[in-house]
């Protein structure tokens, strides 16, 4: 039975509110609401140029409740560690959470160095990582973060080629290795567990990294009604693993509660689809599944 | 108070006396002076700031903007690469229209890499939307650098100021610099920065929006009004800090002898001190000759330069920076001030000098005068290049 159906009213007095630009099946902004949800009013909160700087603040409209600004692409991790700064040095930290947002081109690429500094000076801000695998404000453009053998507008799958020749970088354990006192990766196909994520942040101080699967509907190419099930297929492949780790020790893993071949991931996605045309397409798709096992394998996820 | 000051002293002394709450920095010669004497003044506890030490130019700019939207006064200083670096970071500031000071110990660009002193760093910026203000000494350097924040922080402004100061010359070179005692005179001068608009839990407001093409055009053509508006807040921050303080070293320009004279040498920064000697000397066996200092180059001060200019007959006009592929920056702009005031009785005899920390010594600005009064219209030469170098291969 449902319960909690949100009217016109409710949804404008949210914290991240309706009337965006956002695609349908936005996996991003459903993230973004969540995350609101829990951390509350006394936010404030940076974004990198992107997808969601973009679709949510076009002048003279925001969806913004809280205090928010963008400043650049590579910088959202600096100008959260000035406002930290600042708070700190004025007294106003205290019950104040600083989120510093990115996708995942502005954290894993162009905006690692800064995010680096952040970690390593030990700022009290939570630090999220949309990772929609690659540059989809700008079209599809392959990124650090973009998963092995998918098409992207600038690594294409061709006749000598099957898309991105590259696995993903392991972004969660770049920022473990700073020792920071919280890691975690978290699904928007698992909204409770990202929420329950999202609230321990609140109780520890120092940096946070939270990076979270959001599926991009016209990156991915798939049909928004896929949004979560997708993510979901994602952690149950073993492909995203969900975990958590505390001063760059894993502490807890969301166990795979029905397994699946990664082949009913990939094949819901247009990004994949040359995979599906040969036997040729059919090696990579061991190769991908491989992967999946390693992960399986690394955090005990079965 | 009269010390015998480093430049950097003068400088972090002057911003201790400002009290910025958030300093960021990243290390480059020459500016690593001013920022390690600001973080032994606060981790001796006499100034209380936040000093955060960050892994990048680019950073520090990004760390001293957030902290500048949540209200607070910050401070940064670079150099050379470091300030290219940052640019894109400068020209955010300026567009959120925040009122960050920074000093620009200015280092000539790379390549070939070189640490010593010319104008091409900050010169890389002129079209930024910060105010570029140049300090002749370190006593200015003392007295400019809490000016800026005046300036800066003026709700009809409200934009970033760099405040450049010659690397080495005035950075590393000790003079007589006569500082304030009292620092509640300062809070006098520069009261609590006091913003419209910030990062505030209890009045949420968001930064940084897109700017659609129907909203984009008028928003710098605000940020242009409000830095050519700046002129009149630079002049009364020259004059109330003389008032209050008795020291004055020009607002937007200051000219200096130039009553009846014929020929006037035009300069920014510590060149300005040789120049001045030099002119002394000449005054003194008869010449009719005198000095202008361009204090304020952004905003430029073309109608009060042209004022300045329009009697004389020879202008000669000395830069450490060049526009590649044009020739003299600041030459090119005086002589556009001057057309503009359709005054074509002067000549204007543009020269680059000193790239890469070449001295400019007493005898070269001699042979300038002497060439300018035989020829007409020089427009950004290069002066006092080693031939034999010019051939040969490296």
């Amino acid at each position: 039975m449902l319960t909690n159906i949100l009217t016109k009213e409710d949804t404008h007095k949210q914290l991240f509110t309706m009337g965006h630009t956002g695609c349908s099946g936005c996996a991003q902004s459903m993230a973004v609401k969540l995350i609101m949800e829990v951390l509350g009013k006394n936010t404030i909160a940076t974004s990198a140029t992107g997808c969601l700087e973009v679709f949510s603040t076009k002048f003279p409209e925001s969806s913004w409740n809280i205090p928010w600004i963008h400043s650049l692409f590579e910088n959202s991790a600096a100008v959260a560690s000035g406002i930290e700064a600042a708070l700190q040095i004025t007294g106003k930290k205290e019950g104040v959470t600083v989120l510093s947002q990115a996708g995942d081109g502005g954290t894993a690429d162009i905006g690692l160095q800064a995010l680096s500094g952040m970690f390593e000076r030990g700022h009290d801000v939570l630090y999220v990582c949309y990772d929609n695998g690659a540059y989809m404000n700008t079209g599809y453009q392959r990124s650090g973060l973009t998963p092995y053998d998918s098409f992207t507008t600038t690594s294409p799958s061709g006749k000598i080629s099957f898309g991105n020749n590259r696995p993903k970088k392991y972004m969660p354990e770049i920022a473990m290795a700073h020792k920071i006192p919280y890691t975690a990766v978290a699904s928007t196909g698992y909204p409770i567990d990202l929420q329950k994520k999202v609230k321990k942040t609140l109780s520890i101080k120092g940096p946070k990294y939270l990076q979270i699967d959001v599926p991009c509907v016209p990156g991915w190419k798939y049909e928004p009604r896929y949004s979560v099930k997708i993510a979901q297929l994602a952690v149950q492949s073993g492909l995203y693993p969900l975990f958590e780790a505390e001063y760059g020790k894993v502490v807890s893993v969301k166990k795979i509660s029905k397994r699946v071949p990664v082949e009913e991931y990939l094949k819901l996605q247009g990004r994949f689809k040359h995979l599906f045309k040969n036997e040729a397409g059919k090696a990579e798709i061991e190769k991908i599944q491989k992967i999946a096992d390693e992960n399986i394998e690394q955090f005990g996820l079965l | 108070m009269k010390k015998v000051l480093e430049g950097s002293m003068a400088i972090s002394d002057s911003i201790r006396m400002a009290e910025p709450k958030v300093i960021s920095a990243y290390p480059i010669t020459p500016q690593t002076h001013i920022v390690e004497h600001l973080s032994q003044m606060v981790a001796d506890g006499d100034l209380k700031a936040e000093y955060v030490m960050v892994e990048s130019e680019h950073s520090a700019a990004s760390v001293v903007l957030g902290a500048s939207a949540c209200g607070v006064r910050t401070y940064t200083a670079t150099a050379a690469q470091g300030l290219l670096y940052m640019e894109e970071v400068i020209y955010n500031i300026a567009g959120m229209r925040l009122p960050v000071v920074l000093t620009v110990a200015n280092r000539a660009v790379s390549a070939p890499i070189s640490i010593w002193n010319d104008m091409q760093d900050s010169m890389a910026l002129r079209d930024s939307g910060a105010i570029q203000l140049v300090a002749e000494n370190n006593q200015e350097a003392y007295d400019m650098h809490i000016q800026a924040y005046k300036i800066a922080e003026n709700p009809n402004v409200m934009l970033p100021v760099m405040v450049c100061v010659d690397g080495f010359v005035l950075t590393h070179t000790f003079e007589v610099v006569e500082t304030i005692d009292h620092i509640e005179k300062v809070r006098e001068y520069l009261p609590p920065l006091n913003m419209e608009y910030t990062l505030d839990i209890n009045n949420p407001f968001s930064f940084g929006t897109v700017g659609e093409p129907s909203v984009y055009i008028e928003t710098r053509f605000r940020l242009s009004n409000a830095i050519n508006n700046s002129k009149s807040v630079i002049v009364d921050a020259a004059n109330d800090y003389r008032e209050m303080f008795g020291k004055y070293e020009g607002a937007l320009i200051d000219p200096y002898k130039m009553d009846d004279a014929d020929t006037v040498i035009v300069a920014m920064g510590s060149v300005l001190g040789t120049i001045k000697d030099v002119v002394d000397e000449l005054r003194e066996s008869g010449k009719k000759i005198g000095v202008l200092k361009i204090r304020s180059f952004r905003p430029f001060p073309a109608d009060e330069i042209t004022d300045a200019l329009k009697n004389i007959k020879n202008a000669i006009i000395i830069e450490k920076a060049v526009s590649l592929g044009k020739g003299g920056i600041l030459s090119c702009e005086i002589r556009d001030a001057l057309y503009q005031h359709r005054i074509n009785s002067v000549n204007v005899n543009g020269y680059i000098m000193g790239l890469g920390g070449r001295d400019i010594t007493p005898k070269n600005i001699y042979d300038l005068i002497i060439k300018a009064e035989k020829q007409e219209d020089v427009d950004g030469e290069f002066y006092g290049l080693n031939n034999e170098l010019l051939n040969k291969v490296f």
